[in-house]
């Protein structure tokens, strides 16, 4: 064999391996999404979404859990949200260059990949300890902490998109920086921001180990804040690791739950970016 | 509004100037409280986990016996798991990854491109605990009735490495944490791999064409090459993921305090450590050795992100919003 040949057979074989790769990634996603569907359409019921969560061997559904779940994500994007959209704003305009906004955006590169985990033990710290008792509001904190980071990401990528002539003309009108960011900045970004609170919203409703020892988990229908409640990732993980059918039953179906609303998430996010910037996605 | 009025109206500019003041403040404080978190992270963890530090000093770290009755706590178990699973992950996950990176970048035609990126990029999204149930009930047993009394049959007689893969096929144990972390980061590794590679100028490619070069000498002598730092980068930053990765693991690592040789043994790690024994953690020495055991995962995790996020420093953050 001439060396052209080797050489045509390492590139053949290395762009199949390639290939196969992407076919790999793409059968792991295919056969969990499979898997979800062809176990929780089976606990689909309108009992799932009008009863409580069941003792062992009894029937009900996930009223409670669905309801925890999206009170405290609310709650936790409520509070999370504005602090990540204005950290966000001060590293995109009055912060831009200066040396703290560059440790800042550091700080927040790390907690953005940090263990959910660690957040979970911090919050025990900081609230579980002090208020003596595992509570909703706790929970909403978590998951506070977890958008944070992501929000003054999207929010400070998403406002650098404005173009600087925008701003230049707010300014030579006369308007104060305050003026130029709320009235012309982040109309101009809204769809980018709008993405980046859907994302935030999306990692957020599916965490579970900052739950796990924050909210607890409630088997009974509760609304106060103080208290521990209910919430889809952690029942999921108490019933799936149960040894009762109808609970497991109750796990994949919640599990489908949460997946199918945080893809939609996602994808509509997806959406809003390319409306936003049609030569696609992540493309400068 | 009349400017001119506005200009001499100087009750108006000050409340102007109020709210100015007043928005620039708001911001920066915004700005300061993502520091504090960091900050506040770390200290309520050294907080907590200090009577476990000061009764047990250094032995804590070089322990590996982990006995709530007798409250002996030692952290040597989670962390060898913590260390191992994550290796092996990284080692099935980044030629993955680096093959994904490649077709996105350079073999995928265009129409293909779009699907293909987003279905990855979704399955970073699926949240943890998805892949825990999926692992504990799918692949679990695929690997125990399949892969597992292969690899026993066949690598386990072999000398030096036979001592991993010996014993009964479990299902759940270190192999199958590692390949479910393989599966999750994956999509992260090549989201970083996929934007380095698409920073490399057209011209350094086209040049190796050129020259004659085939597709896959140019990506490995100029793609490659000129993509280092981020490529290394983005595994640091996967591996950052997998050692913290809590629910997924818990799910199938099998809980066992020890260390075994074989890689199809049960372990633990130190986030399905904490996620499996925190609520029910006993008295103060127990909670505090959990939380030690946090501030260890802390550091390790800090170190390996915060030296990723220093190599990623120089390219453009606009390529790594996904990440």
């Amino acid at each position: 064999m001439n060396r052209r040949t080797i050489r045509k057979i390492t590139n053949g074989l290395a762009l199949c391996m390639s290939g196969l790769a992407t076919a790999i990634g793409l059968f792991c996603l295919g056969a969990i999404l499979w898997t979800l569907i062809s176990r929780g359409v089976a606990g689909m019921s309108i009992a799932l979404f009008t009863q409580n969560t069941p003792p062992p061997g009894g029937t009900g559904g996930i009223l409670n859990a669905i309801y925890g779940s999206v009170v405290m994500t609310l709650i936790g994007i409520l509070i999370g949200a504005p602090i990540g959209m204005l950290a966000g704003t001060y590293l995109a305009e009055y912060g831009r260059a200066s040396r703290l906004s560059s440790v800042i955006r550091f700080v927040n590169d790390v907690l953005l990949s940090a263990p959910s985990i660690i957040v979970g033990l911090f919050i025990y710290e900081l609230l579980v300890v002090r208020m003596g008792h595992f509570s909703a509001l706790a929970g909403a904190v978590a998951l506070a902490v977890i958008a944070i980071p992501v929000t003054v990401r999207t929010t400070e990528d998403m406002l650098n998109l404005v173009p600087q002539g925008m701003k230049d003309a707010s300014t030579a009108m006369g308007a104060y920086p305050w003026r130029t960011i709320t009235s012309i900045i982040y109309p101009a970004a809204r769809s980018g921001i709008v993405t980046g609170l859907l994302l935030a919203v999306a990692r957020i409703s599916g965490e579970t180990a900052p739950l796990l020892f924050t909210v607890l988990n409630n088997q009974f229908w509760s609304t106060n804040l103080r208290a521990p409640m209910a919430n889809l990732p952690v029942v999921i993980f108490q019933f799936a690791l149960s040894p009762y059918k109808n609970w497991q039953q109750l796990a994949w179906s919640g599990a489908l739950l949460v997946t199918l609303a945080i893809l939609i998430l996602s994808i509509t996010a997806r959406v809003v970016v390319s409306a936003l910037n049609p030569a696609g996605g992540k493309q400068r | 509004m009349n400017t001119a009025a506005v200009a001499f109206d100087s009750r108006h500019a000050a409340r102007q100037r109020l709210r100015e003041t007043l928005f620039r403040g708001a911001t920066l404080v915004a700005a300061l409280l993502v520091l504090t978190l960091l900050g506040g992270v770390a200290l309520s963890l050294l907080h907590g986990s200090w009577p476990a530090f000061s009764h047990f000093k250094f032995a804590f770290l070089t322990r590996e016996i982990w006995n709530p009755v007798t409250d002996q706590f030692g952290a040597l178990a989670p962390v060898y798991g913590t260390v191992v699973t994550s290796l092996l992950a990284m080692i099935i996950a980044i030629p993955i990854s680096f093959g994904i990176a490649i077709f996105l970048t350079e073999l995928s035609p265009a129409w293909l491109k779009r699907p293909v990126g987003v279905a990855i990029e979704l399955l970073a999204a699926v949240p943890s605990i998805i892949f825990g149930i999926w692992g504990l009930f799918v692949l679990a047993p695929i690997l125990q009735r399949h892969v597992q009394p292969w690899l026993i049959e066949w690598l386990g007689p072999l000398p030096l490495i036979g001592k991993l893969f010996q014993g009964p096929p479990f299902g759940i144990g270190i192999l199958t944490a590692s390949v479910v972390l393989a599966i999750m980061v994956l999509p992260f590794i090549s989201a970083v791999m996929r934007d380095v590679f698409e920073t490399v100028p057209d011209v350094l490619k086209e040049s190796g064409y050129g020259l004659g070069a085939t597709t896959w000498e140019v990506i490995w002598k100029v793609v490659v090459p000129y993509s280092r730092t981020g490529i290394v980068g983005g595994i640091m930053l996967g591996l950052g993921r997998a050692l913290g990765e809590t629910m997924a693991v818990t799910f199938v690592i099998g809980n066992a305090h020890r260390i075994s040789p074989s890689l199809l043994a049960p372990g633990t790690t130190i986030s399905a450590s904490i996620a499996n024994e925190f609520t029910e953690a006993v008295g103060d020495l127990y909670t505090s050795s959990l939380v030690a055991l946090g501030s260890l995962l802390f550091l390790i995790t800090f170190t390996v992100i915060a030296a990723a996020r220093f190599m990623l420093l120089r390219l453009d953050r606009r390529a790594l919003s996904s990440v």
